[in-house]
């Protein structure tokens, strides 16, 4: 069982796994219910391509070390706490302008209009002060939103944490980790391609040939495999 | 005379369902929190701990409750907001009767007006037309206590054989499918048993729309290695990252259960000793799928036959493997069939009784399990026993301290009370926390139903759609405003606990069938103080049954999380997982396995009605949406249904996504916009269920039943679409503005006519 709490020397994290998303919006209704931000839900869950897939993909404020969008700035409105968290901006220098909303290249930022103002996921410092886990990372019934320290990571879960980035040559480290996986499991994306899996046509409908290994019949071949 | 009072826009102006969008006071409120309290969600059969924060006689939000162990602090987003069920506009606050002139059609009178009136009804039909002329239908998502003291008044207080509930539209065939092959009625396993198994096959359930919380006990099997398997017409969410997925036609999952018995059998892929040892008639089941090849399986599935092989190898050469089953197998005329053919596939490799293996239902209501157990089912006496057998009635009545010749038999399950309601064989019916208006199939002929009825009375806590045909309605009690146990999925009993006390008149639903029974003149077997004292009857009632809590206490539940049945007597450390070491609750210790020939549903395409239906949930929405279409922020995540379709069908049709598209089967129509999606088998056309009148899946469905279970068939009916004029671009939510009031979200339901 995870520990309920953790205490400062623990070194919590945060862990994003899109692979994991099921796109139920725990996540957007427990923001709503963040002390800092009562009733806005700053979490970010986008439908990629409903079309296409039930892909969904959660987002929250990846804490740069040094964020873009404190840099283009012109109010200098954007903090960082010791600890890191990056914070919405704050209200009486907040002008609005929505450099932060363009530049941010994880697109976390969301300018509110109805109180002119650039608020963002701040973690919950309310609740990582106490060493509980942010709202969205306590309620993910699949855990693509995590809370806990590395080595729980590590021995409880597969894939590798990312926490580098190159968007074009802007290099930029993060605090909160997404996760690769190492793609033994399985296909992860229906859009990337093909992946010589059941994904590229999940009810069958190309399979010219498909009467199964021994076309059925009982006969005693022991290569009863695909 | 039950027909609508008034029109339906005076019922919903007065009624709802409104929209509670906000905590009490408002989001900036800041209320002082004056106490915390650790209970458990009101909605699905996971029952997730939750803490409620209080303030007052109001609950004002909610905090993750990190240490109880099922869900760890984990909610879907029903759980997140199901606090905005309290201090909600639409709260039933005072006995009400049915009345043409009044607001509304409802007039506010006293309990006692409102009781005598009741009582009265309830003598006067029983002395013209028998006492089984008078039905009670209930629900579970009530307490065991209160399951247990319905399943008494019925038989007692009201005298009638004629009750049942609405798990008869939800779990009956895995209850009845295991207790024909292993003998009780549970979900064998404990959840921790899933990131045990090394392949996970999921037949039938949306896990991740109806049991989110489920997916991380999986994911917990693939971090280990398991490999995953989805078996559903739609690439789910949990399918879309699956190893293998089985696009299964709706209405044939016994087919690819027989194929893949027929392959575990051809590789010698058995567990020879554990057929021999622990189980009866294998040899029949096998006779049964001697052709069953996986050619054969994929011409009536749907599915390649390289991934019905493939299944097999899985689950026949893993040491450990799990199969979760839920509605989609079940919810069919042939539900039974299908269970039994799951659990032949885990006989058969020996998967029953050791950790990480295991074929077990999903249940879907909140107290599912713990409700089918102890007596509101009309074949039913407490502890899962029979009431048709002397003794078990003999058990009961000594308990009751009644003659057992008081107890009546076997009555009517739930649909056939539905349809000797509508050709006159009942005349008088008591509801609770039931809603058939949109819960059961055939919604039209449902309607005509309670429009039949000589006198309704009903306890709620909301007027569902149901209500609304009432005579008479009793305010009850909400989940956070009484106390009991509820038993969930996996068979944990666990503590509910109030959190306030039901507003103004309303009362607990307890003490409301208490008083009616006093004023039936049976108040002398109902002379409980409280809930704890209904319960502790509740143990001496099941001791010695299957589903035995003698040893369970309150203080015991609370204290260790939960204690799984059966708990033969105090100390007992209960029974996480059952059938352990083979051994299964048939007399003889030994599973049976059944023969499951292939047999088609009750209804099949043609060219008149050339296209699958199925029907199920969405993930912010539950059952027929009583209290979640009363959530704003959950509707607005979904506010409508919409008719999922592959665009290979919409080509066909001339269908672009958000037109407009009517669809009719042999029980009537509904006109909703399609979402053309490459995720559901082309000739199949899906559309969940949670919505009334028009917008009511199941104006669509069949009434047809399974001949053992009596579920009827809500996966698979036959219907045809056509395109319909206008047009309706599906909304994201999110865009919307969520402190909007509920006209914003009618606003996007505007039809726009493109031709």
């Amino acid at each position: 069982m995870k520990p309920t709490r953790y205490g400062i020397d623990d070194s919590p994290v945060f862990v994003i796994d899109q692979s994991r998303c099921i796109g139920c919006e725990a996540c957007v209704q427990a923001c709503q219910e963040c002390g800092t931000h009562r009733g806005q839900s700053l979490v970010h869950l986008e439908r990629i391509d409903r079309a296409a897939s039930t892909q969904t993909a959660p987002m929250v404020c990846m804490h740069c070390e040094d964020p873009t969008c404190a840099q283009v700035c012109p109010a200098d409105a954007i903090k960082q706490t010791e600890g890191g968290i990056v914070q919405s901006a704050l209200k009486p220098r907040c002008i609005g302008c929505s450099n932060c909303v363009l530049a941010c290249p994880f697109g976390v930022p969301k300018y509110m209009a109805e109180f002119d103002q650039m608020m963002k996921c701040d973690m919950c410092t309310d609740r990582t002060a106490e060493g509980y886990a942010p709202m969205c990372a306590s309620v993910c019934p699949s855990e693509a939103l995590w809370y806990g320290t590395v080595e729980e990571f590590h021995q409880t879960r597969s894939g590798a944490l990312v926490d580098n980035w190159l968007f074009g040559r802007q290099h930029v480290r993060t605090k909160v980790f997404s996760v690769v996986d190492d793609l033994a499991g399985g296909p992860l994306d229906a859009l990337t391609g093909s992946t010589g899996s059941w994904l590229d046509d999940p009810f069958g409908l190309d399979d010219a040939d498909d009467g199964g290994s021994n076309d059925g019949s009982n006969d005693d071949s022991e290569d009863g495999t695909p | 005379m039950a027909r609508l009072p008034t029109d339906e826009a005076e019922l919903i102006a007065r009624f709802g369902p409104h929209l509670n969008q906000a905590p009490p006071g408002g989001w900036d409120a800041q209320l002082e929190v004056d106490r915390v309290v650790e209970t458990h969600c009101c909605f699905c059969g996971q029952q997730c701990g939750i803490k409620l924060k209080v303030h007052g006689n109001e609950v004002v939000g909610f905090e993750p409750w990190y240490e109880f162990p099922f869900n760890e602090g984990k909610l879907c987003p029903k759980g997140v907001k199901r606090y905005l069920q309290g201090s909600h506009p639409d709260r039933l606050l005072h006995p009400l009767v049915r009345d043409p002139a009044a607001p509304g059609g409802f007039r506010a009178v006293t309990w006692d007006t409102a009781l005598d009136r009741v009582v009265g009804e309830i003598r006067r039909i029983q002395e013209a037309h028998g006492d089984d002329a008078f039905a009670m239908l209930s629900g579970v998502s009530l307490t065991n206590e209160k399951s247990y003291l319905i399943g008494k008044f019925a038989r007692l207080a009201l005298h009638t054989a004629n009750l049942d509930y609405n798990g008869r539209y939800c779990m009956v065939s895995a209850g009845a499918g295991n207790k024909k092959a292993l003998g009780a009625d549970r979900a064998p396993n404990p959840w921790s048993d899933i990131p045990l198994a090394d392949v996970v096959w999921v037949a039938g359930s949306n896990v991740a729309e109806t049991f989110p919380i489920t997916t991380s006990y999986i994911w917990r099997a693939r971090d280990r290695g398991a490999r995953l398997i989805v078996q559903d017409p739609r690439v789910v969410p949990l399918a879309r990252t699956a190893d293998l997925f089985l696009p299964v036609r709706p209405g044939s999952d016994s087919a690819l259960f027989g194929a893949v018995l027929h392959e575990l059998i051809r590789h010698d892929w058995l567990d020879h000793d554990f057929i021999d040892t622990h189980t009866v008639d294998f040899d029949q089941a096998a006779a049964a799928v001697a052709d069953m090849t996986p050619r054969w399986a994929a011409g009536i599935t749907g599915v390649p036959a390289r991934r019905i092989e493939q299944t097999a190898e899985w689950w026949g050469t893993s040491a450990t493997g799990m199969m979760l089953h839920a509605r989609g197998i079940e919810q069919q005329s042939k539900g039974v069939d299908n269970v039994v053919a799951a659990i032949n596939l885990g006989l058969a490799t020996g998967k029953f009784g050791k950790p990480g293996c295991g074929v077990s239902t999903i249940t879907g209501q909140g107290n599912g399990q713990g409700g089918r157990e102890h007596g509101h089912k009309c074949d039913q006496l407490p502890g899962n026993r029979d009431i048709t057998i002397p003794e078990h009635r003999a058990h009961v009545a000594a308990v009751w301290g009644c003659d057992e010749s008081e107890i009546p038999g076997k009555g009517l399950p739930a649909q056939a009370i539905i349809e000797a309601i509508h050709d006159g064989r009942i005349k008088g019916l008591l509801s609770i926390c039931f809603n058939p208006a949109v819960s059961a199939p055939d919604s039209n002929f449902t309607a005509e139903a309670l429009g039949q009825l000589e006198f309704y009375a009903v306890i709620d806590f909301f007027l569902s759609e149901s209500g609304q045909y009432a005579d008479v309605v009793l305010p009850g009690s909400l989940h956070e405003e009484d106390e009991g146990t509820s038993t969930s999925g996996e068979g944990r009993i666990i503590k509910i606990n109030p959190a306030v006390d039901p507003p103004a008149a309303a009362r607990r639903d307890w003490e409301i069938l208490l008083e009616m029974a006093r004023r039936l003149g049976k108040g002398r077997y109902f002379d409980y103080g409280s809930t704890e004292e209904i319960f502790e009857e509740l143990r001496l009632a099941s001791a010695g049954g299957t589903a035995d809590y003698r040893g369970a206490t309150w203080a015991r539940i609370e204290a260790e999380h939960g204690l799984f049945w059966p708990i033969p007597e105090e100390g007992h450390p209960g029974t996480p997982r059952l059938y352990e070491g083979g051994r299964f609750a048939h007399p003889d210790g030994k599973a049976r396995f059944h023969a499951v020939p292939f047999r088609e549903s009750a209804e099949v395409v043609d060219d008149e009605y050339p296209i699958w239906l199925t029907t199920g949930r969405v993930v912010s929405q539950y059952l027929s949406g009583t209290q979640t279409r009363r959530i704003g922020s959950l509707v607005a995540q979904y506010p409508e249904p919409l008719c999922e379709m592959h665009p290979r069908l919409a080509a066909d049709l001339g269908v672009a996504d958000g037109d407009l598209v009517t669809v009719t089967s042999r029980r009537g129509e509904m006109t909703l916009p399609a979402q053309v999606v490459t995720t559901i088998r082309p000739d199949t056309v899906f559309i969940p269920y949670h919505w009334p009148g028009d917008r009511a899946a199941n104006l669509l469905t069949n009434r047809a039943v399974d001949p053992i279970s009596n579920m009827p068939e809500f996966k698979v009916a036959a219907v045809r679409v056509r395109r319909a004029a206008g047009h309706r671009e599906s909304v994201d939510a999110r865009d919307l503005d969520l402190q909007d009031g509920p006209e914003s979200h009618g606003d996007h339901g505007a039809h726009e006519d493109r031709s």
